[in-house]
């Protein structure tokens, strides 16, 4: 039993809902509020628009590219920087956070002087060659990537350690080849971990605003180059503040969703599974079976 | 199958886990490798079961060279201290396992599985998900795993390291039997003197990444063959240059000559067992094991001085091998 009182149980139960009230909830609440003040046609609109549904369905395909590719790379990283030791693995793994640590707007900035048509690395090149990337969809992939990368390896890399090489070792003393092993024993074995992360990444993907922002030049229509959140931002400036609460609240159920979605599946898998406190009954065999507590 | 082991040294950068190793287990026997913890038993097991590759000599599994063998295709069963169950499959599909990947058709792997599973004692825990087994059940579960896909050698790392001391000696029992009935060729490692001799045929003690003796649990407690091995297989003590072991010790109230005066600083009662815990005059302490009615003929208690003279000494030459000194009986 914790040694906390009943009072400052309570104490402490309501400064942790009141923060969250006021710095989250509420905000959020007002956002629900405000677009559905004068009906819902104004906000459907909004959403219904064509700019509406090109900005809908542009950041689908933006997270739909990014996100594939975050966790298959996330996957490999983390097998990598927990399964072998190699020199310069230290700096690998420090530059997984950069993401984290460069503001948004800088990233963008970075990916513009690699990129851009003029006075760039190799923006020229690709230009040429018919590839436009700044002001345009493949830099806005690249820019979601970016800011979406370190999720997955950072979710995966502790799931991996702690489960060690037992279970995969076992695999391979039963015949299993290395491929057999990491489909059969290893994915599964760290499947809450990669769904943990692509779900954050995926939240990620679908607010960023910074750097995409800095690499679309925010052209807007529909052959523009906006996102969601872009798009939001544009009404909002336009003073069309249904349109931008309606969109923002697109983004909003989008991420909900996705959420949810991860909490409903890993209640259903783990009770399949049986939780972790359960108790064997006493089964036939020479043996009683006594609960063993592990290390 | 038989299983050699010829000259290995395996080093983790400086660490030298195994240090020029040479090992023979006969084919069908049940074999401990017994040692403290970094005596390299461990490894060796790994490198027999081909987990690591050995940096020089060679592994024979029933004469032929397997060094290079990957784990694969080696066809051995591995039993891990931790279980390595696989966590998100059942039970039956933890023992199936090695079949599937084998490609066998689903009548044989359902036939195999029940067999097995009657084998260790799982009978109707076929759909449960290890997390809703117990330790023991466990690791009766992985031996099936191992033995599903019949492997030519059992090897077995630390197996009951992991649980409680009650199911481990039911689970010691049950092994033994079970090799009765399978008998295949079993490497055990353990830490546990008492659990080798209770279980093994033939022990192996190794130390320091090197083999210091190996041979039948009473050759080694009769005849060790280094100080390391009468010190770790059973207990011994050091008096002066000699060891002995403390059921070899007489306790008598007079001194007469050829005794040590010493003064019983605990008196602790294990059942049929009693040990009496001696202070030397020179402050070493060790202790004498009597049986309840020796010590009540005796009449000792906590505080006295009383004397005591080894029945029976074992000295080492450095680097040597020992050699039993037995005292005179006395004349009264």
């Amino acid at each position: 039993m914790s040694a906390l009182s009943r009072r400052s149980r309570w104490g402490l139960r309501s400064v942790a809902l009141i923060y969250l009230a006021a710095l989250l909830m509420v905000p959020v609440g007002m956002i629900f509020y405000r677009a559905f003040e004068h009906g819902l046609s104004a906000p459907i609109d909004a959403v219904t628009s064509a700019n509406g549904l090109h900005a809908f369905w542009l950041t689908i395909l933006c997270v739909g590219i990014a996100v594939p590719l975050n966790t298959l790379f996330g996957v490999v990283t983390a097998l990598v920087l927990v399964r072998q030791n190699f020199r310069g693995k230290a700096l690998l793994n420090a530059a997984i956070d950069l993401p984290f640590a460069i503001s948004p707007v800088v990233i963008g900035l970075a990916l513009f002087l690699v990129y851009a048509p003029r006075n760039s690395w190799f923006g020229g090149w690709l230009m040429n060659n018919g590839i436009q990337v700044i002001f345009s969809v493949p830099g806005m992939i690249l820019a979601t990537i970016f800011v979406s990368l370190p999720f997955v390896v950072r979710e995966v890399m502790p799931v991996l350690q702690e489960i060690g090489m037992d279970q995969e070792e076992a695999a391979e003393t039963l015949g299993a080849s290395p491929w057999q092993t990491f489909w059969k024993v290893t994915l599964p074995a760290i499947r809450w971990g990669v769904t943990y992360g692509v779900v954050l990444a995926t939240a990620r993907a679908l607010g960023e605003f910074g750097a995409v922002s800095v690499v679309a030049g925010n052209i807007s229509g529909t052959g523009g180059t906006q996102t969601l959140p872009l798009y939001v931002k544009n009404q909002f400036d336009n003073f069309n503040l249904a349109g931008a609460y309606g969109a923002a609240i697109v983004l909003a159920i989008l991420a909900i969703a996705v959420l949810f979605g991860m909490n409903l599946l890993q209640r259903r898998s783990r009770s399949a599974e049986g939780g972790e406190d359960e108790h064997e009954l006493p089964g036939p065999g020479v043996f009683v079976p006594q609960p063993v507590k592990e290390a | 199958m038989a299983i050699s082991v010829k000259n290995v040294t395996k080093r983790f950068g400086d660490f030298v886990a195994l240090d020029d190793v040479s090992i023979d287990v006969p084919d069908g026997g049940l074999t401990a490798l017994l040692g403290p913890s970094g005596s390299g038993k461990s490894t060796l097991l790994r490198v027999i079961a081909g987990l690591e590759q050995p940096d020089s000599g060679q592994v024979l599994i029933s004469g032929e060279d397997n060094t290079g063998t990957r784990v694969q295709d080696r066809n051995v069963g591995f039993v891990f201290q931790h279980y390595a169950a696989f966590k998100h499959m059942t039970v039956f599909d933890n023992i199936a396992f090695g079949l599937r990947i084998k490609g066998e058709g689903s009548g044989t792997i359902r036939e195999r599985v029940k067999q097995l599973i009657e084998l260790v004692h799982l009978k109707g825990f076929e759909r449960r998900y290890p997390n809703q087994l117990s330790g023991g059940q466990r690791q009766r579960m992985a031996l099936a795993r191992a033995l599903a896909v019949e492997p030519r050698v059992l090897l077995l790392d630390e197996p009951f390291g992991a649980l409680d001391a009650k199911v481990r000696e039911e689970l010691r029992t049950w092994l033994r039997r079970l090799h009765d009935d399978v008998h295949v060729t079993t490497i055990f490692v353990t830490h546990d003197q008492e659990e080798a001799m209770d279980v093994a045929e033939q022990i192996i003690v190794m130390n320091d990444g090197k083999v210091e003796q190996s041979g039948g649990p009473r050759d080694l407690y009769e005849d060790p063959a280094s100080e390391f091995v009468m010190s770790f297989v059973g207990p011994a003590h050091r008096l002066g240059d000699a060891w002995v072991r403390p059921h070899d010790v007489d306790i008598r109230h007079e001194p007469n000559g050829q005794t040590i005066e010493a003064m019983i600083q605990r008196i602790v009662h294990l059942g049929f067992e009693v040990r009496v815990e001696l202070t030397l005059t020179d402050g070493e302490q060790f202790s004498v094991q009597l049986t309840r009615d020796e010590v009540e003929q005796l009449e000792l208690s906590e505080g006295q001085i009383v004397f005591v003279r080894p029945r029976s000494t074992r000295v080492f030459a450095p680097g040597g091998r020992g050699s039993k000194v037995t005292n005179k009986p006395e004349v009264a």
